[in-house]
């Protein structure tokens, strides 16, 4: 099949896409497949229209790229592409937006709410910070609602150190989402499949930063700053089963198909807290899918594989 | 069960190498790279006003003339013309080496390296400037050294502060390996030490056991003012080492540069550029050589005094938009020449956070944590001037200061103090 790998493009993320796309080049050539890497940086329309592809592989990451645009055109040009479609991807890429829907299913996540330029300019800052009190308080986590991985995000333990981090999370995004800090164990959750076919939840990764307390954007792209462990150790059975569960919920509940990961803490209580939702997680050499999938015995050109059946199967239900 | 780092070779690792991290400001940059963004975060020196027949009867002659000894390797220190050029070049700053004490490098990076390598075990303290040139960070890093940096001012790096810090690190037991400073259109501070602290500060480093690298890329761009005499010319006592480069003189890309320094350092680094890479590129050593003897050495003053005409023009492109645009509490030097100059904004404002910003406006700068290794810099920025045209540099600063006056505005609507 001639596949156009989609990857690059305009966001803070662009290196780590094409890194991701690269893999999945190799992938697809072992495959015996036709891949063409497809920079979306510019005339990704023509460049689809023309370019005669049976499917589209989406490696994609960040702002403007994982919002569910590209899937629009795909869908719109009528070529099958990997991955969840359109809506739940804007759902997912929105934190706040996906937050509210994980509240209304039940979904544990953490307690949140939400400012932007606008709200903090309206009710002044004194507002902003009493509501962050009042409704989160001390310490929190700020996130901007739409930026991938973790750039903008803050830890922030007290009061004094708010307004430096909203200033800087809305730096990445207009909206930001400002929720209690869980402290605990991450766990990041893949799963495959969804929309027609039954959803399979792989093995948890545990996210164990070397040095710093934060699992910060620079420890998440860099080698060897990171420990991940597959399955995680030392979990009773209940609580894995119960993580398994809180994910696919999520997975669900946003509508997600294809493949997708869902990051969350897990308390001292043990009770699974979700994080957010990734329908377009990376798929680098340093990424958290592949070392899942390695684990379940799924190499990555076998899910390369599954997502183009996928991709092909969702497009005929489509 | 499997324990993993995504990287089946980390255990195995030298633990030098974890020191040494991938930042968000470099994926960040990766998208400075666009030809829609004007990015003023390069320190690229204009290469395209070269005239390309000279250079294309440089490298015929080298092929038909000297091809087999420019194909071949060379000694270690250098080919014996490209010295001689060096000892003009110097001679031109009022300097007067001896070509015995000269060892060709690939670069004048390849110098800060071996030095770092040379001097600094882990945990060895080195100073440094306040901000300091970002490409020396990787090699303090790589050697594990603990940098101290000295804040520099308008006049430059100030002697009574390294004097302090010496003897704060001699209270705490440690004595510093020895002193990195840029004295001459600093990159990227864009400030010049004065005559007055470069007769201190060499001064000093006789009364305290100091060794000074004195690196001095860019003060043949002078375009403005009287040359100051470099530190190495001050120096009676071997306590400096010089470090130039033919990047900003001539050509980034042929990768020659030179150390200048007493004897018995020389001979380390001899041993260390050995391990490196044998030599330096014979081919290039010769279109150095080449280039700075054409015409009895007229040819590549015209060219440095061309260059000087083009960046004088470009930075008051930038210091006139810099007013008119960016906020009024701006700071920032004006330099008498070199590449740079650096801005800083009040302390509100996180550069990193602020470039985010700006690119989505399709223009870059460097952050100024970048030139710090202790978290300083924060609020400031490098600007660049050499690499465009002055409408473009217009443009890039007009947006840039858009930027920092809605970041500003943001930052008082938080209650943050907009002062320095």
């Amino acid at each position: 099949m001639r596949v156009a790998v989609l990857c690059g493009g305009r966001s803070h993320e662009r290196t780590v896409s094409l890194r991701s796309g690269a893999r999945v080049e190799q992938a697809l050539l072992h495959l015996g497949h036709e891949p063409v890497l497809v920079d979306t940086e510019e005339n990704v329309e023509q460049l689809l229209r023309d370019g005669g592809f049976d499917v589209a592989f989406i490696a994609l990451h960040g702002r403007g790229e994982e919002d569910g645009g590209i899937q629009a055109l795909l869908g719109a040009l009528g070529i099958p592409y990997t991955g969840s479609r359109s809506t739940p991807c804007a759902a997912a890429y929105d934190k706040a937006r996906a937050k509210r829907l994980l509240v209304a299913a039940n979904v544990p996540t953490p307690r949140f709410v939400t400012f932007s330029e606008g709200s903090i300019e309206e009710q002044g800052a004194m507002g902003a910070l009493a509501e962050a009190r009042e409704t989160i308080g001390y310490p929190l986590v700020v996130k901007p609602a739409r930026s991938g991985s973790s750039l903008g995000t803050r830890f922030v333990e007290d009061e004094e150190a708010m307004p430096r981090a909203l200033l800087g999370a809305m730096s990445y995004d207009v909206h930001v989402v400002v929720e209690t800090h869980v402290s605990g164990r991450e766990l990041a959750v893949t799963l495959l499949g969804g929309g027609d076919s039954e959803v399979r939840v792989l093995p948890a990764v545990e996210i164990v930063p070397r040095n710093a307390d934060w699992f910060d954007y620079e420890s998440r792209y860099a080698h060897g700053e990171t420990e991940f462990t597959c399955p995680p150790e030392g979990f009773p059975p209940a609580v894995l089963d119960r993580v398994a569960e809180v994910a696919l919920a999520a997975y669900e509940t946003l509508d997600c198909s294809g493949f997708g990961r869902v990051d969350m803490i897990i308390d001292d209580a043990g009770d699974p807290w979700v994080l957010e939702v990734a329908t377009a997680p990376g798929l680098t050499e340093t990424s958290l899918v592949p070392l899942a999938c390695e684990a379940a015995g799924i190499a990555l050109p076998r899910l390369v594989e599954l997502l183009l059946a996928d991709a092909l199967a969702q497009s005929v239900a489509d | 069960m499997r324990r993993s780092t995504l990287d089946p070779y980390e255990d195995r690792y030298a633990r030098r190498v974890f020191g040494m991290r991938s930042s968000v400001m470099r994926d960040l940059m990766a998208i400075t790279q666009r030809p829609e963004v004007i990015s003023l975060a390069g320190g690229l020196p204009n290469t395209g006003a070269f005239d390309r027949e000279v250079l294309a009867s440089l490298l015929e002659e080298i092929s038909r003339t000297d091809g087999a000894r420019a194909l071949q390797y060379g000694p270690t220190e250098g080919i014996r013309g490209v010295i001689d050029v060096i000892v003009d070049v110097m001679r031109t700053e009022g300097m007067d080496p001896d070509p015995a004490n000269i060892i060709v490098t690939t670069g004048g990076q390849q110098v800060l390296d071996l030095f770092a390598r040379t001097f600094l075990d882990p945990g060895d303290v080195v100073i440094a400037e306040g901000p300091t040139y970002p490409g020396v960070v990787p090699c303090f890093d790589a050697v594990q050294a603990d940098v101290r940096h000295v804040p520099l001012d308008e006049d430059g790096l100030n002697p009574d502060l390294v004097e302090e810090l010496i003897d704060d690190l001699a209270r705490e037991g440690l004595r510093p390996k020895y002193l990195y400073t840029i004295p001459t259109f600093q990159n990227p501070g864009g400030c010049t030490t004065t005559l007055e602290r470069r007769i201190r500060l060499v001064e000093l480093a006789h009364e305290r056991d100091l060794i000074i690298l004195e690196d001095n890329p860019y003060s043949l761009l002078r375009y403005e003012g009287e040359p100051v005499p470099t530190l190495r010319s001050l120096d009676q006592h071997e306590r400096v080492a010089y470090l130039g480069t033919f990047s900003k003189i001539f050509s980034p890309g042929v990768r020659v540069g030179w150390i200048e320094a007493p004897r018995p350092i020389l001979a380390r680094i001899n041993l260390m550029k050995q391990a490196a890479d044998l030599c330096s590129s014979t081919f290039m050593q010769l279109l150095v050589t080449s280039f700075f003897t054409a015409e009895d050495g007229a040819m590549w003053k015209r060219w440095v005094s061309d260059l000087n005409v083009i960046y004088r023009e470009r930075r008051d492109a930038m210091v006139e938009a810099i007013d008119e645009f960016f906020p009024s509490e701006v700071e920032y030097t004006v330099p008498q020449g070199g590449l740079f100059l650096w801005a800083t904004l009040p302390a509100a404002i996180d550069t990193t956070d602020l470039l985010a910003r700006a690119l989505e406006k399709n223009v870059a700068f460097v952050p100024g944590a970048g030139a710090y290794l202790d978290g300083n810099g924060g609020s400031s920025m490098r600007l660049n001037y050499s690499a465009m045209e002055s409408d473009r540099i217009r443009e890039g600063i007009r947006r840039i200061g858009e930027t920092a006056n809605e970041a500003l505005d943001l930052a008082r609507t938080l209650g943050l103090d907009g002062e320095r």
